[in-house]
């Protein structure tokens, strides 16, 4: 018994050292904190923007850093949890001293973490997460996107408008923030505009069965179905869906922005469509320069709209850093909430009073297996 | 009423599979008394083998499914069988005889090694499960297309599970199943050998495992380490209801929450999915606290 007690003590011991040396910030560096979904269900959003962030950080630490000091990056895994989205950021907060947050893709994610980042006055900065719940949880939370009622009001007018929609039948997770947002969104612009939500239908994230709900859906013969949900999820309902002969439309979100979900849908995801924050065969010099990049540092690997977004989060927080000049919380957030007309490669971006970005909405197109530009939006 | 049909289908379809999955299950219960937690993860590594096999075997069949598809299953079924006789030998066999508990712990911690140690090797992201099963529309009217995919899951769960049943029914390995389900003790008395038998329940339930696992991963195409939890929580639950330790029991109960669940999901809504399938569960428990068709067992003393 007392050898473990010593043992213990030891560990306890080494322990609190090495989390003392983990603590001293080092005076020639500034630290920021990214906590993203490395691994889960929306492992290839974390992956994505983890890129994204990392480029930026490399870029502007071979420029000479910001302020004079070099970024010091410190990235955490969510594993797509939400209670493991809140653990990380205070992590990062408390014990690593980090003067800024990056994070999460998912809303619900960023909203279990936004009230930590909130309360200890630390700027968090959320690349993607587009439900308009997040930024409202405090004047030190921002993002870099467009929002959902946007999004799913243009969702609405391209299913109305411009494929003829008027029966539509909208497939969400209930348990995700993002999706139940986007779907309420889509309905309030779409019934006004004089269509039909004729049908709703649910699942949660994670599933792999849908073809009770697809059923249902084929009974209700809808023009259109509409599926505000994550890529893994939605590839795989829309392969079962061709399985069942259904050969109509569906629409999505930019939650189906990954790879994955041509990987995993293949052929069946010609003809659907998804609106976004970028194209990657948009054809301006500041896009095609950040492909080329990106494809040659990570594989080869056509960059997606969250490696984009977390590249623009990144220097736009260097950017509030630098004009703030200082790396202290507060005077970075109040430099943050004047961001304008910011250059960034998913669209030129202006922070309002609410910390949301004002910025374009691009639709695209999957045909042949491949993502293509179709439509562009600019805010109203 | 095309929908009832095409609903009647997928419900069928799902709850052949949680049947497979349940039959490994009640086996191992049956024998030895406990619950083994790691099938569920054995049904995961029977997906991984037959996702790292499959290219090879389509290229060397030259993408003939006909031949592939089953290949690919016969393979995942051997390397599971191995993997299942291997934990059944280096975990639970030194703890033979302890209180059960510490072989359920055993058996968590199992199951628990397969996940993590499966995000490990395998990488925790989703991966793509190629088309193994040839795709056709067999049925195409009245609203109803039955294509290929179900009838090959149905039509394989019912094939196993009567291999299965003639296998425990018929055969002298099979005859020292049941005696050794019926009493342990008495079994090894009479001569028979003990580890024999529980080393060929560990196989006829990893096999299975891993059929399920290619069935699964070709109806949902994609495939991760954490993917046997689910699947292995309804089958166990299926397993349950249908009376633990009963064979029919297992496909029945399997039958039973596949074809409420679509029904659940279909008619009312994908929200109360779970706590309807186990809702059923607290109720047929309460009626029948041995499950529909167990033997209610006074506990030994």
């Amino acid at each position: 018994m007392r050898i473990i007690n010593r043992f213990l003590c030891v560990v306890l011991g080494l322990t609190v050292a090495l989390s003392g040396c983990s603590q001293k910030a080092n005076q020639d560096e500034i630290l920021i904190g990214a906590y993203l979904s490395l691994t889960g269900t929306t492992a290839a959003f974390g992956t994505s923007s983890s890129n994204g962030i990392q480029m930026a950080v490399d870029e502007v630490n071979v420029a000479g850093g910001v302020l004079g000091k070099k970024i010091h990056l410190i990235t955490e895994d969510t594993q797509s949890k939400p209670e493991e989205a809140a653990l990380v950021a205070t992590k990062l907060i408390t014990r690593d001293k980090v003067v800024a947050l990056l994070g999460e893709i998912a809303s619900s994610r960023s909203l279990a973490a936004a009230p930590i980042a909130q309360e200890h006055k630390i700027p968090m900065v959320t690349p993607g997460s587009t439900n308009p719940e997040v930024t409202k949880k405090g004047d030190y939370i921002f993002r870099v996107c467009f929002i959902d009622p946007f999004q799913g009001e243009v969702m609405a007018r391209f299913a109305y408008e411009s494929l003829g929609a008027r029966r539509v039948v909208i497939i969400k997770d209930v348990k995700n923030d993002y999706s139940i947002g986007l779907a309420q969104f889509f309905t309030e612009t779409f019934t006004k505009l004089g269509g039909q939500v004729v049908g709703e239908q649910a699942y949660s994230e994670g599933d792999a069965d849908f073809l009770a709900q697809l059923t249902a859906i084929k009974g209700l013969n809808p023009e259109i179905v509409v599926v505000p949900g994550y890529y893994q999820e939605s590839a795989l309902m829309v392969k079962q869906a061709r399985g069942l002969n259904m050969t109509m439309p569906f629409l999505g979100g930019d939650g189906w922005d990954a790879s994955e979900i041509l990987e995993v849908g293949g052929a069946a995801m010609n003809g659907t469509y998804f609106t976004n924050h970028y194209a990657a065969d948009d054809t301006s010099a500041i896009v095609q320069d950040f492909v080329r990049t990106y494809k040659a540092r990570f594989d080869n690997k056509i960059p997606d709209a969250m490696a984009v977004l977390g590249y623009d989060a990144a220097r736009i927080l260097f950017d509030a850093i630098s004009r703030a000049g200082s790396d202290d919380p507060t005077k970075i957030r109040d430099a943050l909430a004047t961001t304008k007309d910011f250059p960034g490669v998913s669209g030129t971006t202006t922070i309002d009073a609410q910390r949301n970005a004002r910025k374009a909405i691009v639709i695209v197109k999957i045909q042949d297996g491949q993502i293509r530009f179709h439509a562009k939006v600019d805010p109203l | 009423m095309s929908e009832f049909i095409q609903q009647v289908i997928n419900g069928v379809s799902l709850g052949s599979i949680y049947a497979l999955i349940a039959l490994g299950y009640t086996m191992v219960y049956g024998i030895l008394r406990f619950i083994n937690f790691a099938h569920s993860d054995i049904f995961m590594i029977g997906a991984y083998v037959a996702f790292f096999a499959a290219p090879t075997i389509l290229d060397l069949t030259g993408g003939n499914l006909f031949i592939a598809g089953p290949l690919s299953m016969l393979l995942a079924m051997a390397l599971c069988s191995a993997l299942g006789v291997t934990i059944e030998k280096l975990a639970y066999k030194p703890l033979r005889g302890r209180p059960t508990i510490v072989v359920l712990i055993t058996a968590i911690g199992v199951s628990f090694f397969l996940e993590y140690g499966g995000q490990l090797v395998f990488g925790p992201d989703p991966k793509p499960f190629p088309d193994l099963i040839p795709k056709a529309n067999v049925i195409d009217a009245g609203g109803v297309v039955v294509s290929s995919t179900p009838l090959v899951v149905i039509g394989t769960a019912i094939g196993l599970m009567l291999l299965l049943r003639w296998v425990v029914m018929n055969t002298k390995t099979g005859t020292a199943m049941r005696a050794l389900s019926f009493n342990l003790q008495a079994a090894r008395l009479m001569g028979i050998n003990i580890n024999k038998v529980v080393s060929f329940t560990f196989i006829l339930g990893s096999s299975l495992a891993a059929a399920a696992a290619v069935l699964y991963a070709s109806v949902y195409p994609s495939i991760n380490p954490l993917m046997g939890v689910f699947p292995g929580l309804k089958a166990f639950i299926a397993a349950v209801v249908g009376g633990i330790g009963n064979l029919v029991g297992a496909a029945l109960g399997g039958l039973i929450i596949g074809v409420t669940e679509t029904f659940v999901t279909g008619y009312i809504s994908a929200t109360y999915r779970d706590a309807i399938a186990f809702g059923i569960l607290i109720i047929i428990l309460l009626f029948r606290p041995a499950g529909l068709l167990g033997k209610f067992e006074s506990e030994r003393v």
